[in-house]
């Protein structure tokens, strides 16, 4: 690569030919202020649109200023990136932008973790001499995310991570000028449209305008009913990230202090989604030995490759993209879904109390999660298995207004039976994982030996799709992997086009897998952030005594005492779904 | 589930549409000008035709239609009445002739009126400036328009 040397800020350096002054000035230490820009470098997720101009940068030689994201650096360029000139024009477009932004810091939900305030703070604007129009639009709210472009400073970050990255193609900008707003299609509510709650678009929005609906007072409520039993279940993902929103260093597994605060918080039993992700991989493996095993036996009908089904957002999507594809997926219900229709019923029957009675409150990294146990195939007699989800970030407020000193928290164990779990259960944290812990088990009921190894590093990693042949004892087993919905587009097209090779297919929603996922505490654009998290959760995974599903001894004692066996009528009735054409059709008057 | 209705000679035009332009996405400015010509305006309904065909998202085709001026989505009149607002056209009184348009219509911009007669539009310089303040009915250009000629525009058109 051609190196070309350049002066920032009177030191001078070399970078690689096509840096842009952003990066180059990062190398040395100098951190240039930026709104719109966003990246996770690792990922290959870049927003660059140079419409903040809070970049600006002053390069000799040139007449204007040049915005430091998206101007790359020329063989001898002399910038400076705090001159006056600078200052003063970053400042008029701070100032500009704050003009156009509501003033209630106080009692946004953003607040505290805003980088329009943080920016605010920095440049240390203590009043705002332009006044006029305010922008005014109505306030969205749907079952998992709210949008009040109020506060937008269209920056398009959630616009690049709907269409580029997961190609939902839900926001774009719309109008022009000071009306311009990111809004749907004819400005529809994103009830009605084909957003699939992802929260990706929450995840790197740097005010408040995108905010997940927030369920915790509904929890606290709950917790003070005396009458109501309340059960709580965290998800995988969870324990390797809310150690952030107390100061902890990336990747810290705070699964002991996550079960102490829960059981001051007052919850009844604290559970754990990962005996129910021991519960989908009985399940969703039998389905998938099944399938395969017709398939192997000459059944030229059966369905492969088998799709997971874990992940809410990536079923609204193909729902709304690929719904000629609807009997591909499994139809195993997410561990969310099962774990609430066994606490339900199982459980509740076990603490004989009627399910009205139950409330069952889950701990996801998710957004989708807060829709996905709203769906009324998930309700009997219109009662949710799940009652409430809510994410990583709304349990951290929860814990910090209840005087919970959370590092200073002994490490304490989950409740039995519903607490106890496998390291298989743990992966499905991360991209790759599902299938993984599919694997482990699908490949010991299939030849009835033991696994030598059971971790599958080939099945690992962060590339957005990738691809591992597992040989079954002689029949290699082609397994695809994609995290992030535009990735998984190109395996579905493939799968649609019937060019697809492979026997099983895991898809996660959100770059990285849950541990990426929008209710997750905000990463900023750090990628080293959700690296950090995979790490943590492949190391719970090996630090467990029980690696597989099949091996948990509450997962056997739930099919001995109440199930019958995997796949069974009973099973389907309570741990498997359906799933619906939410295609817009077109038809012909 | 959403679902929506065309006329199935038209929803086949737009499709002949779209695809006399190869069902690329770049060209989507170039076919909503020919599915305006169609259709007149740019429904809810034929945007998502157009979304379909061309495989990009509806929001990004609504994004398209909202920005540019010359896109609508309400029906115009039988006689579309559009007032160049741009610089000479303004500085030469063509906020007053708008407002007199408004006045005798009982119309705002960008509305049609309840019998479908007459519908008003504000543009942005159609390149006459030596004729501001300039005014087009349909594909008629009328120049050097002060307020007190509009009543007689208007009556041109209202015994048709």
């Amino acid at each position: 690569m051609e190196q070309i040397k350049v002066t920032i800020d009177k030191k001078t350096l070399e970078v690689p030919k096509g840096t842009t002054i952003l990066a180059a000035a990062k190398t040395i230490g100098i951190d240039i202020p930026t709104l719109c820009y966003f990246s996770l470098g690792d990922m290959k997720i870049e927003n660059k649109p140079g419409g903040c101009r809070i970049c600006v940068v002053e390069v000799e030689g040139r007449r204007n200023l040049a915005p430091a994201c998206a101007t790359e650096c020329t063989p001898n360029m002399m910038v400076k990136t705090n001159s006056m000139r600078v200052l003063n024009a970053r400042r008029t477009v701070l100032e500009l932008i704050l003009s156009d932004h509501p003033f209630d810091c106080l009692i946004c939900a953003k607040s505290g973790n805003c980088e329009l305030q943080d920016m605010a703070h920095r440049f240390g604007v203590r009043e705002i001499p332009y006044h006029g129009e305010q922008s005014k639009y109505r306030v969205d709210t749907s079952p998992s995310i709210i949008r009040d472009v109020d506060k937008c400073i269209m920056c398009r970050r959630c616009e690049m991570m709907c269409n580029t990255v997961q190609t939902v193609g839900t926001l774009s900008a719309i109008n022009r000028g000071f009306e311009a707003v990111v809004a749907t299609a004819f400005e529809m509510n994103l009830e009605k449209s084909s957003c699939t709650y992802c929260g990706q678009c929450v995840a790197v929005c740097p005010t408040g305008a995108l905010t997940e609906v927030d369920h915790t007072r509904q929890v606290i409520s709950a917790l003070a009913d005396p009458k109501k039993t309340v059960i709580v279940q965290t998800a995988p993902a969870v324990r390797a990230a809310l150690g952030e929103e107390f100061g902890l260093e990336a990747g810290s597994l705070v699964t002991g202090k996550m079960v102490a605060a829960l059981r001051e918080l007052g919850f009844d039993y604290i559970f754990d989604t990962d005996f129910a992700a021991d519960l989908t991989i009985m399940e969703e493996g039998t389905e998938l030995l099944s399938r395969l095993n017709k398939h192997l036996a000459g059944d030229k009908e059966v369905k492969l490759p088998i799709l997971t089904s874990c992940c809410p957002a990536w079923v609204n999507f193909f729902e709304h993209n690929f719904p000629e594809l609807k009997d591909i997926p499994s139809t195993a219900r997410s561990p969310q879904q099962m774990f609430g229709a066994i606490a339900k019923t199982f459980y509740a029957e076990k603490l004989g109390i009627s399910r009205e009675n139950m409330v069952v409150v889950s701990i996801m990294p998710c957004l989708a999660k807060k829709y996905e146990c709203q769906r009324d195939e998930f309700k009997t007699d219109g009662n949710p298995d799940v009652d409430f989800a809510i994410s990583t970030r709304e349990l951290a407020n929860f814990i910090k207004q209840a005087n919970i000193d959370f590092n200073a928290l002994p490490d304490e164990d989950f409740d039995n039976p519903l607490g106890v779990s496998s390291g298989a259960a743990v992966i499905f944290g991360t991209t790759g994982g599902v299938i993984e812990a599919a694997v482990r088990t699908a490949y010991e009921i299939q030849t009835g030996k033991s696994l030598e190894k059971v971790d599958f590093d080939e099945l690992r990693g962060m590339e957005g799709i990738r691809e591992a042949t597992i040989d079954v004892d002689g029949f290699p087993m082609r397994i695809g992997i994609a995290h992030g919905l535009g990735n998984a587009r190109k395996l579905l097209e493939d799968v649609r086009d019937g060019k697809s090779q492979f026997h099983a297919i895991e898809i996660m929603a959100c770059p990285g897998g849950c541990i990426g996922g929008g209710g997750q505490p905000l990463h900023h654009g750090d990628s080293s952030i959700l690296m950090a998290r995979q790490k943590a959760i492949y190391c719970e995974d090996a630090g467990k005594t029980i690696r597989k599903s099949h091996e948990n001894p509450y997962i056997k004692e739930l099919y001995e005492k109440f199930l019958g066996k995997p796949m069974s009528e009973k099973a389907h009735h309570l741990l498997h779904t359906h799933y619906f054409d939410k295609r817009t059709k077109i038809t012909i008057e | 589930m959403a679902e929506i209705k065309l006329p199935e000679n038209k929803l086949n035009q737009l499709k002949e549409i779209c695809k006399s332009f190869d069902n690329k996405a770049g060209e989507l400015i170039n076919v909503l000008h020919k599915a305006q010509e169609l259709f007149g305006y740019l429904p809810a309904e034929v945007q998502e035709v157009v979304a379909a065909e061309l495989n990009t998202p509806v929001a990004h085709v609504f994004g398209v239609v909202s920005f540019y001026s010359f896109f609508t989505m309400t029906p115009r009149g039988r006689f579309p009445i559009s007032i160049c607002l741009g610089t000479a056209c303004y500085v030469r009184g063509a906020e007053k002739v708008s407002d007199e348009f408004k006045r005798l219509l009982n119309l705002k911009l960008g509305e049609t009126s309840a019998d479908g007669k007459f519908s008003l539009t504000g543009l942005r310089c159609v390149g006459a400036c030596g004729l501001a303040p300039v005014v087009l009915v349909g594909a008629k250009v009328y120049g050097r328009i002060a307020p007190e000629n509009v009543k007689d525009i208007i009556k041109e058109y209202e015994e048709l």
